[in-house]
C-alpha cells in the first residue's frame, strides 16, 4: 500500500529537519522518495506534527518477571480493564498490563519500537512467547550476562575473546539485542545473602570486582560490534549516596571508548543519582552526574522518571529489591536465576507527600534538563518501575513546560520541594528536542539504523500528533499537549496505519529483533560446558537455546565481529 | 422511590454497578430503564432484566424484590440514598461505598462492603466469605463504615481492615480479621480457628466458643467488658490477646472467658 502524508509538519533530528512543512511517501513498509500522488492514500497532517514512530530503550514488557508481577497482582488490573472490540482483544492494565493492552497502548501514543530490557537468559523462551504476543511493536530483548558464571569466570582469568565468543553464543541462544548488566557482582554476591557495595568489592568464590566485569564486558561489546553499547543498572542502585558508584561507573570505561562514541549506556539513572548519608539527609545528585555527562561523550543514559502513582517495581536487582520489600513492608517475590541472575518484585506507590518520593520526581527531571545534549538522555520511567509507560505524555509536558512542573512542584512535599533544583531551571524542551528523547536519540544509540528517522530507506513507522507547533504554545498549554501525545492522530507501522485518533484500526505484527553474530570461529561448547548444563542448570544443554522458529517474527540481524 | 423486579432468574452473572440512588435520582422511569447493566458479556438496558416501577415519594431510595443471587456489585461507590433488597443478593454488594444504606432481607454472597469506607450495610440473613475485605490483592481493606450481619458469614471476614466496624451476630468462619490493622470486628456466637492472624492493630471481640488462639498471640489480661461502639458494650469477662506477634502486632482479642474454659490454662502466663 503506498501512503502520502501531506503537509505535516515535520522533526526527524537524525536528517536534521526541525519543524518543515514536507510531504511523507511510504511504500512497502518503507519511506520512499514519492509515490503515485493519484493512487496513494492521502492523509492530511497539515497543522500537525510528523515524528517518526517512538522508540523505548528501556521498559519491561515482557517476560518471567513480568509475568509473575501480573500474578501477584490482581488489584493492580481490576480497575483498568479493555473489554474487546471487533479489531482488537480485551485485556488489562494498569502498571503491568497484558501482552496484547501493552502493544495497543504503546501504538495509541505513537510508539513503534520497545526493548526489553531484563531477560535471565534461562527464561529466554517465555519472554520471546510474550513477545509473539505483543501486537503492533517491534521488539527485542536484552538477556542478562553481567553475573553469568561464565563471563566471571572468563573475565576472572583475562580470556577476553573467549568470553566474547561465549557471549556471542549466549546472546545468540536466546535471540537477545544487547549485553545488559545489572548490579554487576551483586547479583551472584547476593546468592550468599551480601551485596557489594562499591566497584572494588570482590564478588566471593570468584575473585573479580564489578569494575573488571564493567570494563570486562564492555571490551567484549566492543569485539563483538555490537550495534548498541553495554546496557548497565548500576550497583548500589536506590542507595543514598550512590551518586558516586554511578559517576565510578562512567568513569571506569573513560578509557576503552573510541573517540566521541558512547560506549556505556546508564540506564534509569534517576535511580542511581541520589546524594545524602541516609533517607533523612537524602538530598539530588543529578547536578555532579549532570555536570560529568555534560563534560563526557563516551555514554548515554535514561532517566527513570518517577510518576506519582500505584505501580510494580521489578528489577533483576534481588538485593535492591529485598530491601525495598523491608522498606516497604508489602508483598514481594525474590527469585535466584541458576548461574545467570535474579530477580525481584515489590507494588510500590510514589506518593507526592513523601519527602524521598518527590526528591526522586525531581531527580529524574533535573537529569533530563540539566543535561544540556538531549542525544545523551532519554526519555523512560524505566516501566513499571518508575510507573507505567502510559505516564509518558506527562513527562513530555513537564519537560516542555515551567508551568507544569511549578503546577505538580505546588502538590509535592515542602520539604522536597524546597531542595527541589527544579525551580532554577527555565530550560524547556523543543518539539525537536522531544523528538530525540523519545525516538531519534534512542534509536541511534540502539544503533537501529531503519527506525528513529524518517530519512529514503528508513521503516514506515510514523506518529502524527494534532498539535500545531506554529500556533501552540507547549509551555503555556502543556495540557494540550499531554493529550495530544496520549493519543496519536495516526500511527503508521510499517506502512500500514495501525491507530486513527488514538484508536486501534488495524492488528499487525511487529517483528523481534535479534543480533546474528557471526565470530571468525563458532563458539566451541566444550563437555566441560555441557557437564555444568548438568550440574547447575535445571535445563539441558540440548534444550537451553531458543530455536529461531520459537520466533514468530524473527528479524536477525547480522553482526560481524573481531573475534 | 423506585422499585425493581427482576424479569426472570437470572443464568449469568449480572453487573449492575448502575443501580445505585444517586444515579436514578432525578431520572424518569425511562431514562432509567436505559441504564447500561452487563449480563454476562452482553451488554443490557436496565429495564431488559428489570421491571421498573416508580413511587411518587421523590426520596433517594431503591427497592429491589426478588431473588438476585446473581446480580453483583449493586449500589457500588455509593453516596447517599437508600437501597433495600428483599431476597438474597450477589457479590460485592456495596463495593467502596461512601455512605448512606444497604438492607438486605436475606442472604448476601461474597464480597459485602468491599474496600468500602463509609455508610452502612446490614444484613438480615448470612453473607458470604471477604466480608469487607478487599479485592484480591489488595491491601486497602474496609476503610470505614459498618457491616452488620444477623446471621453466619464465612472466612475472612474483615480481611486487611484499618477502620470501621463489623458486627457478626452469627458464627464467622476461619481467619476472621486477618492481616486487619485497624477497626472492630464483633463476633456474637462463635468463631472458627486462626482469628486475627498476622493482624497488627485493631480489635477482634469473640463471645462464643473459640476452639484455639494462635500461638503467636500472647495473653495480656482479663477485662469485664470490652467497649464495640460509642455506648454499646460486651459483657465478659474477656480474656485478652495480643497479636499477631510474627508481624509485631498490637492487635486486640477478646475471647470469652465463660465460653471457652479450655483457654483457662493462658492464665497461669498472667
Amino acid at each position: 500500500m503506498e501512503i502520502l502524508i501531506k503537509n505535516g509538519i515535520v522533526y526527524d533530528p537524525i536528517n536534521g529537519i526541525n519543524g518543515e512543512k514536507m510531504d511523507i511517501a511510504v511504500k512497502n513498509g518503507k519511506i520512499v522518495e514519492k509515490v503515485n500522488e493519484s493512487t496513494a492514500l492521502h492523509i492530511d497532517a497539515s497543522e500537525m506534527i510528523v515524528m517518526p514512530g517512538g522508540v523505548d530503550i528501556h521498559s519491561h514488557i515482557a517476560g518471567g518477571k513480568v509475568n509473575s508481577g501480573r500474578l501477584l497482582r490482581p488489584e493492580d488490573h481490576f480497575k483498568d480493564y479493555e473489554p474487546k472490540t471487533s479489531i482488537t482483544r480485551s485485556g488489562v492494565g494498569y502498571s503491568i498490563p497484558s501482552t496484547f493492552t501493552t502493544g495497543y497502548r504503546y501504538a495509541k501514543m505513537g510508539y513503534t519500537t520497545v526493548m526489553e530490557p531484563a531477560m535471565p537468559p534461562l527464561e529466554a523462551k517465555h519472554t520471546h512467547e510474550e513477545f509473539n504476543d505483543i501486537p503492533i511493536i517491534d521488539k527485542a530483548a536484552y538477556p542478562l550476562i553481567g553475573d553469568w558464571w561464565f563471563v566471571l569466570e572468563y573475565l576472572r582469568e583475562g580470556k577476553i575473546e573467549e568470553c566474547a565468543r561465549y557471549v556471542a553464543w549466549m546472546i545468540i541462544s536466546t535471540k537477545g539485542y544487547a549485553i545488559k548488566i545489572v548490579n554487576p557482582g551483586g547479583l551472584e554476591t547476593w546468592g550468599f545473602g551480601r551485596n557489594v557495595a562499591s566497584l572494588d568489592d570482590q564478588v566471593p568464590h570468584f575473585c573479580i570486582t564489578p569494575r573488571e566485569i564493567l570494563r570486562g564486558l564492555c571490551k567484549v561489546n566492543k569485539l563483538l560490534n555490537l550495534p548498541h553499547t553495554i546496557h548497565v543498572h548500576t550497583n548500589n542502585l536506590g542507595i543514598p549516596g550512590n551518586y558516586i558508584t554511578a559517576l565510578d561507573t562512567m568513569k571506569c570505561i573513560e578509557d576503552l571508548a573510541d573517540e566521541g562514541k558512547p560506549a556505556i549506556h546508564i540506564t534509569h539513572c534517576q535511580f542511581s543519582a541520589f546524594k545524602g548519608d541516609d533517607w533523612r539527609t537524602f538530598r539530588s545528585g543529578a547536578e555532579e552526574i549532570a555536570h560529568y555527562v555534560n563534560a563526557h561523550t563516551h555514554l548515554t543514559m535514561d532517566m527513570g522518571q518517577v510518576i506519582f502513582t500505584d505501580t510494580t517495581t521489578m528489577t533483576a536487582d534481588g538485593p535492591f529489591q529485598f530491601n525495598l520489600y523491608q522498606l516497604t513492608g508489602n508483598k514481594w517475590t525474590n527469585h535466584d536465576v541458576e548461574t545467570e541472575t535474579c530477580s525481584g518484585i515489590v507494588p510500590f506507590r510514589y506518593r507526592r507527600k513523601s519527602f524521598v518520593h518527590a526528591v526522586q520526581w525531581s531527580i529524574g527531571l533535573e537529569l533530563a534538563l540539566l543535561i544540556k545534549n538531549p542525544w545523551k538522555i532519554f526519555m523512560t520511567t524505566d516501566h513499571p518501575n518508575g510507573g507505567p509507560f502510559t505516564a509518558y505524555p506527562k513527562i513530555i509536558a513537564w519537560l516542555m513546560s515551567t508551568k507544569a512542573r511549578e503546577a505538580t512542584m505546588k502538590k509535592i512535599n515542602r520539604k522536597a520541594r524546597n531542595r527541589s533544583l527544579l525551580p532554577s531551571i527555565d530550560r524547556e524542551l523543543s518539539f525537536y528536542e522531544i523528538a530525540i528523547v523519545t525516538r531519534a536519540g534512542q534509536a541511534k544509540a540502539l544503533g537501529l539504523s531503519n527506525k528513529g528517522h524518517l530519512g529514503i530507506g528508513a521503516d514506515a513507522d510514523i506518529a502524527i500528533y494534532n498539535i500545531n507547533p506554529e500556533t501552540s504554545d507547549p509551555s503555556k498549554d502543556y495540557r494540550t499537549i499531554r493529550k495530544a501525545f496520549e493519543q496519536a492522530t495516526y500511527t503508521i507501522k510499517g506502512g500500514k496505519i495501525v491507530v486513527k485518533n488514538g484508536e486501534i484500526v488495524k492488528q499487525v505484527k511487529g517483528v523481534t529483533m535479534w543480533l546474528d553474530i557471526h565470530t571468525s570461529e563458532p563458539v566451541k561448547i566444550s563437555e566441560d560446558m555441557k557437564r555444568r548444563f548438568k550440574e547447575y542448570w535445571t535445563v539441558e544443554y540440548e534444550n537451553y537455546p531458543v530455536t529461531e522458529h520459537y520466533l514468530e517474527n524473527s528479524y536477525p540481524i547480522k553482526v560481524k565481529a573481531s573475534v | 422511590m423506585i422499585t425493581l423486579y427482576p424479569l426472570k432468574e437470572f443464568k449469568h452473572p449480572i453487573i449492575a454497578e448502575s443501580i445505585n440512588p444517586e444515579f436514578f435520582q432525578g431520572k424518569s422511569i425511562q431514562e432509567i430503564g436505559s441504564l447500561k447493566i452487563w449480563e454476562g458479556n452482553k451488554e443490557r438496558k436496565l429495564r431488559e432484566l428489570f421491571k421498573i416501577e416508580e413511587d411518587k415519594a421523590d426520596n433517594p431510595t431503591i427497592t429491589i424484590h426478588g431473588n438476585i443471587g446473581k446480580v453483583r456489585k449493586i449500589g457500588k461507590k455509593m453516596e447517599k440514598g437508600e437501597i433495600t433488597i428483599y431476597g438474597n443478593v450477589g457479590m460485592h454488594l456495596g463495593e467502596e461505598m461512601k455512605g448512606g444504606k444497604i438492607t438486605v432481607h436475606g442472604n448476601a454472597d461474597s464480597w459485602v462492603g468491599s474496600m468500602m469506607k463509609g455508610g452502612t450495610i446490614e444484613i438480615h440473613g448470612d453473607a458470604g466469605d471477604y466480608l469487607g475485605a478487599p479485592y484480591r490483592g489488595s491491601n486497602e481493606g474496609m476503610h470505614g463504615g459498618k457491616i452488620i450481619v444477623h446471621g453466619n458469614v464465612r472466612s475472612e471476614a474483615g480481611a486487611h481492615m484499618r477502620k470501621g466496624i463489623i458486627k457478626i451476630y452469627g458464627n464467622a468462619s476461619q481467619f476472621a480479621g486477618f492481616r486487619m490493622r485497624g477497626g472492630t470486628i464483633y463476633i456474637q456466637k462463635d468463631a472458627e480457628e486462626r482469628v486475627g492472624a498476622c493482624m497488627s492493630d485493631g480489635k477482634i471481640v469473640i463471645c462464643g466458643f473459640l476452639k484455639s488462639v494462635l500461638p503467636t498471640f500472647t495473653i495480656e489480661g482479663i477485662k469485664k467488658k470490652v467497649k464495640i461502639e460509642e455506648d454499646e458494650k460486651a459483657v465478659g469477662p474477656f480474656y485478652l490477646f495480643r497479636g499477631d506477634l510474627t508481624e509485631k502486632g498490637e492487635g486486640k482479642l477478646y475471647v470469652s472467658k465463660e465460653k471457652n474454659p479450655h483457654l483457662s490454662y493462658y492464665e497461669k502466663f498472667l
